[in-house]
């Protein structure tokens, strides 16, 4: 069931063959399942910038609610075409609309603007404008008159389109990475009235278009061959992946600002940066060290939680792990010149005979990386990073989480009192040494602590 | 049996490549029928598949091949005279063959698993600052990691540098080339990367001083055979990633401008790609206008998956925080959520009411929502889990053509052809 289409009365003449704003409005809240209308003048004010349907008395192609009439574009000057056309069709086409003195065709003023300025440009081939103007008025007269008007409505639309008002979107802009593509880059149809133009054509749209490679014999081989390997991947199941995704959204929902409202506020709402100063400064919060207890991905990723990671593996004497860990990261970010001696050096730290911080790789990493170091590079550590990564992962990352160090921070403990107040208590005593040395005084003293 | 399948096994026979224990002296039609008598029914040894089996010798070797099998190792005999067309065939077999594995694991849809998950509540999401000073068509943006400054690019050529959150513009540099297409800030802020129709990327460093001129100081690092359609550092200030509508994607090293791997596996123009965001990962995602969204081995140049599920281009691809997934957005006017461990498809985001192209995604810091900006001027929030549209933003007055989310997730910024961009909170 489409939109209403009919012929309407208006004073002394017909308005032949149109709708108004809010039946189609209408039928595009119910066909397409639209609750807002806001959303259906939207997308029907995009259909009409577009050029599919137009209001009959306004330059500007908007839809309105309300009783606004407006008719249907011709199929023949739909965008779908890939319609290109030239100035000159342009200069025609107003020429032809001063010639006929009829009140419905007046020039809009940026017309009347346009026309000026195309007089000017074509100064030359004037007369053969002009000409064309004629024949094709001639042409208009023997139509129907009721023919004529719509048609007259469309040709005006159509222009609407392609030499919008000034300050109107022209939508007929294309995204040049698309443009060398276009389906039928051949059939782009160039001159609404047949007349050919040899100006040098001024859109950007024509760049050279890549021939589209076909696939050979090597390319189905090599799709083959990775088919082959992806049929031997081991895959999980739908619910399981559903699971992770939700727990992972789950866990993360309280970080998310656009979820649970940063505390003390959002800087972009409240215009106050204190949100970012807190997370800049030293001490991180409980919520930021909560996180760092997630995966040992996400504590890595926190240079705090670094940090603290790095401080508890030093108080064990087991850092050479994370160093190595580190340096390895380090490495695949430096200029393409500095690797082959950073790796040696990395290798001479940690994996070499007598390695100052040597860590423990199995056989198998160990011969592997020996090889890859005949030839640095960036990758040469991998296997052992992922190894030591695992090691990691399985063994000190989860005793750091119940270190006391990482609980004191999560729990945002103070220090435990009798430290406290031992250290304070002695701070007093030297201070007082030095004011007045008195037996019983100092006595007194060393009682108490 | 086919009549093909029967002709080629009369000619193996005949090349005595394999033979039938029984029938090996009666004619083909005979013999055809007498060895389907004898079939069995079981995991094919070439396969897997549980099928009507034959019993088959291979060099005289005893095996169990269904017809299937058969058929392709028959045609193994013809390789010298393999044309375009019979590897074709095998391709489509075996994609088939992918497709119904991986359709055995597809035992739920994720919204309705989403179903027991609480619905987000209404969204306030509004327009917190616009930035003006483009003179045409913003095409890209990029976020400092210190979330509140950008890099943004348009197609007359200018490359801004803002502090988004005084709308203060910084530096300014004006490309010589038309329609910047890519834009990124390096990870120390300290560098801005950048390029479009000139088929390069070119690194600016920042300068402190105002006064000086950024594009004296300008380093040519990639190099192309067309468009350079986007740009990413990787960890650091010294690789850079790029794709480009020559239809390959490479990692260069930024001081000497040497290509450090290239990656082939589009047949079309590369549009987008977003680098795996874990600390470990050494991969990145890639669409394309051949509708494939590719994931690549950083270290070897592979492509160990691939994904193919949309309609046109595909504009923009994003990973999920957990690195575990990635959402596209195409010229077919939809989202969609790709997992890598599922290996599929997994969610579509989309409208009846939506007609136009997605320009862009990005996700909200827990991945729980989805932005997209749209060819229709609009920007749709997805709910990810429920598949459902949380909220439209309008705003822009043409095309949004670029959206990122701030590093810690407090805004995203999106970039439009109406010459602005906008921050929402």
């Amino acid at each position: 069931m489409g939109v209403p289409i009919r012929t309407v009365k208006s004073f002394l003449s017909k308005i032949p063959s149109v709708v108004t704003g809010t039946e189609i409005i209408q039928w595009l809240l119910k066909n397409l399942s639209i609750d807002d209308p806001a959303e259906a003048i939207h997308l029907g004010s995009l259909i009409a910038a577009q050029g599919y349907i137009f209001p009959i008395s306004d330059h500007v192609l908007t839809l309105k609610d309300d009783g606004t009439f407006y008719r249907f574009q011709a199929p023949y000057f739909w965008p779908s075409n890939c319609w290109e056309p030239e100035n000159t069709d342009y200069a025609i086409y107003l020429c032809k609309r001063t010639m006929q003195n009829k009140a419905r065709l007046e020039l809009a003023d940026f017309e009347a603007e346009n026309l000026a300025r195309l007089q000017r440009a074509f100064a030359r081939k004037w007369e053969f404008i002009f000409m064309q103007a004629e024949a094709q008025v001639k042409i208009d007269r023997k139509k129907d008159k009721t023919e004529r008007k719509i048609l007259d409505s469309q040709e005006r639309a159509f222009w609407d389109v392609h030499r919008p008002v000034p300050g109107c979107v022209n939508t007929t802009e294309m995204d040049i990475r698309k443009c060398r593509r276009e389906k039928n880059p051949q059939k782009v149809k160039k001159s609404v009235y047949g007349v050919t133009d040899d100006t040098p054509t001024h859109s950007p749209v024509h760049m050279p278009s890549q021939p589209i490679r076909k696939a050979t014999k090597e390319d189905v081989q090599k799709e083959i061959s990775f088919l082959n390997t992806q049929l031997d991947r081991h895959c999980m199941k739908m619910s399981k992946v559903a699971d992770s995704l939700m727990s992972y959204t789950e866990q993360f929902m309280d970080y998310d600002p656009f979820i649970s409202m940063p505390e003390p506020s959002n800087p972009w709402i409240s215009e106050d940066t204190i949100f970012w100063d807190l997370e800049a400064s030293k001490d991180p919060s409980q919520q930021r060290v909560k996180k760092w207890g997630f995966s040992l991905d996400e504590a890595l990723k926190d240079p705090a939680g670094r940090d603290q990671f790095l401080k508890f593996l030093e108080s064990e004497f087991s850092s050479e792990n994370l160093r190595f860990w580190l340096a390895v990261q380090d490495l695949k970010r430096r200029p393409l010149q500095d690797v082959p001696r950073r790796a040696q050096e990395i290798w001479q730290e940690f994996l070499a005979e007598g390695a100052p911080s040597s860590i423990n790789l199995d056989s198998h990493s160990y011969e592997r990386t020996s090889q890859n170091l005949k030839d640095p590079g960036r990758y040469s550590f991998e296997d052992a990073q992922e190894h030591i990564f695992k090691l990691m992962k399985s063994d000190s990352y989860a005793r750091f989480l119940r270190s006391n160090a990482y609980q004191d921070l999560l729990l945002a403990r103070k220090k435990p009192e009798s430290e406290q107040g031992r250290r304070t208590s002695l701070e007093k005593f030297t201070r007082s040494v030095g004011k007045s040395l008195t037996g019983k005084r100092l006595t007194g003293l060393m009682q108490s602590s | 049996m086919s009549e093909r399948g029967v002709t080629l096994l009369s000619a193996c026979i005949s090349n005595g490549s394999f033979s039938c224990p029984q029938h090996w002296a009666c004619p083909p039609a005979e013999m055809c029928d007498q060895t389907f008598l004898a079939i069995t029914f079981g995991p094919c040894d070439c396969c897997s598949d549980t099928k009507p089996l034959m019993n088959i010798y291979l060099k005289n070797e005893p095996v169990n091949y269904c017809s299937l099998c058969v058929e392709r190792m028959a045609c193994q005999g013809l390789q010298p005279n393999e044309t375009l067309a019979t590897l074709k065939m095998e391709s489509e077999t075996l994609k088939t063959k992918l497709e119904e594995e991986r359709a055995k694991l597809h035992d739920v849809e994720l919204h309705q698993v989403a179903e027991r998950v609480e619905a987000l509540g209404q969204f306030v999401m509004k327009t917190r600052r616009t930035l003006k000073g483009h003179g045409n068509k913003v095409l890209c943006m990029d976020w400092c990691k210190d979330k509140r400054r950008i890099v943004s690019s348009s197609q007359d050529g200018k490359v801004i540098v803002w502090d988004a959150f005084t709308t203060n513009k910084e530096h300014a540099v004006t490309m010589p080339c038309t329609w910047v297409m890519a834009c990124a800030y390096a990870p120390s802020g300290c560098a801005v990367a950048c390029g479009g129709l000139d088929n390069k990327c070119s690194v600016y460093p920042l300068s402190l001083d105002k006064n000086e001129n950024l594009a004296a100081k300008k380093k040519s690092v990639a190099m192309h055979t067309n468009y350079l359609s986007a740009c990413s550092f990787t960890n650091s200030d010294m690789q850079i990633l790029t794709s480009s509508g020559d239809g390959t994607c490479a990692l260069w090293d930024v001081e000497s401008g040497q290509l450090l791997q290239s990656f082939h596996g589009h047949s079309a123009d590369v549009l987008c790609l977003d680098l795996a965001p874990s600390e470990t990962g050494n991969t990145f995602v890639s669409g394309g206008c051949d509708k494939k969204a590719n994931v690549w081995d950083m270290r070897s140049g592979q492509c160990i998956q691939s994904f193919e599920t949309h309609e046109s281009d595909i504009n923009s691809v994003r990973y999920y925080p957990s690195g575990d997934a990635f959402a596209s957005g195409s010229d077919d006017a939809t989202c969609r959520l790709y997992d890598l461990r599922a290996d599929r498809e997994v969610a579509i985001y989309s409208k009846e009411s939506i007609i136009f192209g997605a320009s862009s995604v990005d996700f909200s810091l827990s991945g729980r929502l989805l932005f997209g900006g749209y060819n229709d001027y609009t920007i749709n929030v997805w709910d990810v889990l429920k598949g459902t549209r949380v909220s439209i933003l309008f705003g822009h007055e043409n095309r949004v053509s670029t959206l990122r989310v701030s590093p810690d997730g407090t805004a995203f910024c999106s970039g439009s052809w109406d010459h602005t961009l906008r921050i929402w909170a």
